[in-house]
């Protein structure tokens, strides 16, 4: 017992002195579940700019959601980043969001990709498109999402479980489409014509196809272009091999989920908060935020990647991403039900 | 041996003072509820009603938890069973080639945390990976050419954690067999049992209280595990509870998933509890020597050295190597001084989680024996729970009331003397200490217990005859034929908590990385090469305690003589 308390008094030491830092007033707080590792850059062009130094906390964005609510009043958090539309919809829910008053913001970033009343803004996109194997397919073997759970592919899919936030975010989308009942079809449909057991990352789905070990595959675009920008050979020949679709342009468009910001409720600078999103939102800080993991920047006339170029007047679904939060719960239920692991 | 021996005679004051004042049960009855205290929160949950989400999770997800936990549990407590039980035999009862070496390598895997294992091995055995890529450009074969084991898998996901998990087994296993007296099986031989009945018949049994604490660590470890089983696309009940906690956003049905879960382990316990019966195994001889070893002779020779280095070519070599391999070529790119922090993060937390760890686990022990009743069995029960919760539901359970402590200090604070201190405790080191106790206190309580049954109560006797107050027999009697245990008991926290995951991520404080932390955000990312790095550290930093372990084991041996003094 008495070990215990020298050993966390050390601790609590740092701690103090961590917090006494964090304190200060030329300090923003941000939590993050981003984790790339060029983010450090936007963070020192931030610092350089107006000279107010990021303190960062990474996580899981459900953990972080729920630390800040632990936190309430005393949190030290002053802005909530995210990658999935549906958690900044759960911070929402847990009130720990407050609006951001910003003509720049509003300006800048297209009306579907923030909160109608600016608890939340989008900054970058990112698309979850169907993969193919060109040795099978000389053209593109599908058009839409909701061909995915034709009979005709049986045996062919590969998607990773409906664990994942993404899928159950293009789950979202379909039930906003086409409702339950058709979705619930669409996904047993899709369960009868998968390859194998869900299993791995989208990274591990876009493989399998290269490998043939299934015709098509659904994954987010970024990791395509990952494999393709890799100084590995191998990675190369992956994904030279696969083909993309970006399912759904002569109707609603394409998939699109979001990397989005907010600031916490009770932020203790809030000034500095503002200021962070505006800078985030300039032609300098999208073009690395979107670069980091090789997105599509929200704001429209700032370039992504060179090897995204040919992909920026694609259709993608302007429904407003809030709606993914709000069909969440029920797209999980659903995928229960569709026997989809 | 700088942990007890130091701390020792402080205890013992108190532990002297809490005796004539009879505070015993006391004072173990507030470490328990501050132990369990978290889990409680989380289980206050599991009275609140919710039957509409229960009726859709069984009738779609829940018997598929249910049966791949229980085939989990199977397969990895037979697993780590006949893989510890049965090397630890073969090192302390057999001569045979490499023995020596195989003492302490059979105790490397411990330093490979599962999800590690787990990355290392599906890239390099799955359908894309090289080496069927390899078999496929060989032979020239397609898809559904041939049959491959699939190792994301439940059999996979069996095999890969009885591979790092058998060491909890094979080390108080091996511990107990090196404390049994050499008298025992002198008899046994002498009644002319031959090596597999003294081993069945004698060996074992005694042995038991340690072998069971080895399989309930392995256990408890296989059923909160959520990275390593989620990769290898096995839903069990931890997958489930996170699944329903932040996927349906119902934290009632995940806090009742999580009582569930623990309703489990209990009855675990309690089976091997009610099938050792009244009996109690106590060594009633004290002559220790240097144990007579069989020499192993023709094939056998060569089977026990097949049957000690599988476990160590798989469980460790062959990942260590395949991580090592990943990150000459394409490892984590802030690779440099940069990573010195994440090591001494890592390495400060563990010893300051170890060294608590391992104070209480005394404390509670000695408690027990000392007062034996059904508060203090009980306290000691419900504050070893933790091991059985998935770490990030237990990070949840500190939040909570840690989370309402600090609004009622920082309102107080502020209030009362303006100070704007911010979160003393969910802010700080303070939470995540916290929570390693509350994870790991059963790792350092089964080490210490099984090690203290080995002391009669005729010894304590004795000793109190003698005018030795209970403080007294603890210092002088107990803790130098305890040594070993305890030394094992504080290096296995240590390293698990090098290995643990889901609560550093959630209760770390700003800017604070370890080697795990980094380890994972790069594989979350799909960036399985590049986190191999981090992954490699901690793999290495892992095997220096491991190895300071094996060698204070042999040592702490009463009877064992350094050679040459």
């Amino acid at each position: 017992m008495a070990k215990m308390t020298r050993g966390t008094a050390v601790l609590l030491g740092v701690g103090l002195a961590a917090g006494a830092g964090v304190a200060g007033a030329q300090t923003l707080n941000l939590y993050t579940a981003r984790h790339y590792d060029s983010d450090e850059q936007l963070y020192s062009a931030f610092e350089d700019r107006t000279g107010v130094e990021v303190n960062v906390l990474q996580g899981d964005s459900d953990q972080l959601i729920e630390r800040i609510e632990r936190e309430g009043e005393a949190s030290p958090a002053d802005v909530f980043m995210t990658v999935d539309a549906a958690r900044l919809r759960r911070a929402e829910e847990a009130d720990i969001l407050a609006p951001v008053e910003s003509e720049v913001l509003v300006e800048r970033i297209p009306s579907e990709l923030r909160h109608p009343d600016d608890l939340w803004f989008g900054l970058s996109e990112r698309v979850r498109i169907v993969y193919y194997d060109t040795e099978v397919y000389d053209e593109p073997p599908l058009e839409r999402y909701e061909e995915l759970a034709d009979p005709r592919f049986e045996g062919e899919i590969c998607i990773r479980s409906s664990n994942n936030d993404y899928n159950q975010s293009l789950v979202a989308s379909l039930i906003e489409a086409n409702g339950v009942e058709a979705t619930e079809q669409w996904a047993e449909g899709l369960v009868d014509n998968m390859a194998r057991t869900p299993q791995g990352g989208d990274t591990d789905q876009i493989r399998a196809v290269a490998a043939g070990e299934c015709s098509i595959g659904v994954g987010n675009h970024y990791y395509w272009v990952r494999l393709a920008l890799s100084d590995d050979p191998a990675d190369q020949a992956v994904a030279d091999r696969v083909g993309m679709i970006f399912p759904n342009q002569d109707g609603r468009g394409t998939h699109r989920n979001i990397g989005g910001a907010a600031m916490v409720a009770g932020a203790p600078h809030p000034e500095a908060a503002r200021e962070f999103l505006e800078f985030l939102v300039s032609d300098e800080a999208q073009k690395l935020f979107s670069a980091g993991n090789n997105e599509f920047p929200a704001v429209e006339g700032v370039d992504p990647v060179a090897v995204l170029e040919p992909y920026v007047d694609y259709t993608l679904d302007d429904l407003n991403v809030a709606v993914l939060g709000e069909n969440n719960a029920e797209a999980v239920r659903l995928m229960d039900r569709a026997g989809w692991r | 041996m700088a942990v007890s021996a130091h701390s020792l005679p402080l205890f013992t004051r108190m532990a002297l003072a809490a005796r004539r004042a009879g505070l015993w049960p006391l004072m173990m009855a507030v470490i328990a509820l501050f132990v369990a205290l978290p889990v409680l929160t989380v289980l206050g949950h599991v009275f609140v009603p919710a039957p509409e989400i229960w009726s859709h999770l069984a009738s779609t997800v829940l018997p598929r938890y249910l049966v791949n936990t229980a085939g989990l549990a199977l397969g990895v407590g037979i697993g780590v069973l006949v893989m510890g039980v049965g090397t630890a035999w073969l090192v302390v009862m057999c001569r045979f080639p490499g023995q020596r070496i195989f003492e302490w390598a059979l105790l490397l895997p411990l330093a490979v945390p599962t999800y590690v294992i787990a990355y290392a091995y599906t890239d390099f055995l799955q359908f894309s990976g090289p080496l069927q890529t390899l078999l496929r450009d060989t032979f020239g074969w397609g898809t559904g050419d041939y049959w491959f084991p699939p190792v994301r898998s439940l059999g996979g996901a069996i095999v890969l954690l009885s591979l790092v998990l058998y060491p909890y087994v094979y080390l108080l296993t091996r511990a107990a067999f090196l404390e049994q007296s050499v008298c025992v099986l002198e008899v046994g031989r002498t009644l002319g049992r031959g090596p597999w009945k003294l081993f069945g018949t004698i060996a074992v049994p005694l042995a038991r209280p340690a072998i069971a604490g080895g399989a309930a660590l392995a256990l408890m470890e296989t059923l909160n595990e959520f990275g390593a089983v989620q990769f290898f696309a096995v839903d069990t009940f931890t997958t489930g509870i996170y699944r329903t906690w932040f996927g349906l956003g119902e934290r009632t049905a995940a806090a009742q998933l999580a009582g569930v879960l623990l309703l489990f382990v209990l009855v675990l316990l309690l089976l091997e509890r009610v099938s050792r019966g009244k009996a109690q195994f106590f060594h009633t001889s004290s002559r220790y020597r240097e144990l007579p070893q069989y020499e192993l002779a023709g094939l056998r020779r060569w089977l026990a050295v097949i049957g000690c280095g599988l476990p160590v070519v798989l469980g460790f070599l062959i990942p260590a190597v395949l991580l090592l391999e990943m990150s000459l070529t394409a490892g984590d790119q802030q690779f440099g001084w940069s990573f010195l922090p994440y090591v001494f993060n890592s390495i400060s937390l563990s010893t300051i989680a170890a060294l608590a760890a391992v104070g209480l686990a005394v404390l509670l022990s000695y408690g027990v024996r000392l007062a034996p009743s059904p508060l203090t069995q009980a306290a000691v029960r419900v504050s070893a729970m933790g091991y059985a919760i998935p770490g990030a539901v237990i990070a949840v359970g500190i939040l909570i009331p840690l989370g309402w402590m600090d609004q009622q200090l920082y309102a107080l604070l502020r209030g009362e003397f303006g100070w704007n201190v911010g979160l003393l405790l969910t802010g700080t080191g303070f939470a995540l200490v916290y929570a390693y106790l509350v994870r790991f206190l059963a790792v350092s309580y089964n080490a210490v217990q099984a090690s203290l049954t080995k002391v009669t109560p005729s010894m304590d006797a004795a000793s109190r005859t003698l005018g030795k107050t209970a403080g007294g027999t603890l210092r002088r009697v107990h803790a130098p034929i305890m040594r070993g245990s305890l030394l094992g008991a504080g290096i296995l926290v240590f390293v698990d908590v090098m290995k643990e995951l889901p609560a550093t991520i959630i209760l770390r404080p700003f800017d604070f990385t370890t080697l795990a932390v980094r380890s994972y955000e790069l594989a979350s990312d799909e960036r399985l090469s590049q986190s191999s790095t981090a992954s490699l550290a901690i793999v290495l930093v892992g095997i220096v305690p491991v190895m300071l372990l094996s060698r204070a084991m042999r040592r702490s041996r009463p009877g064992y003589s350094e050679p040459g003094g």
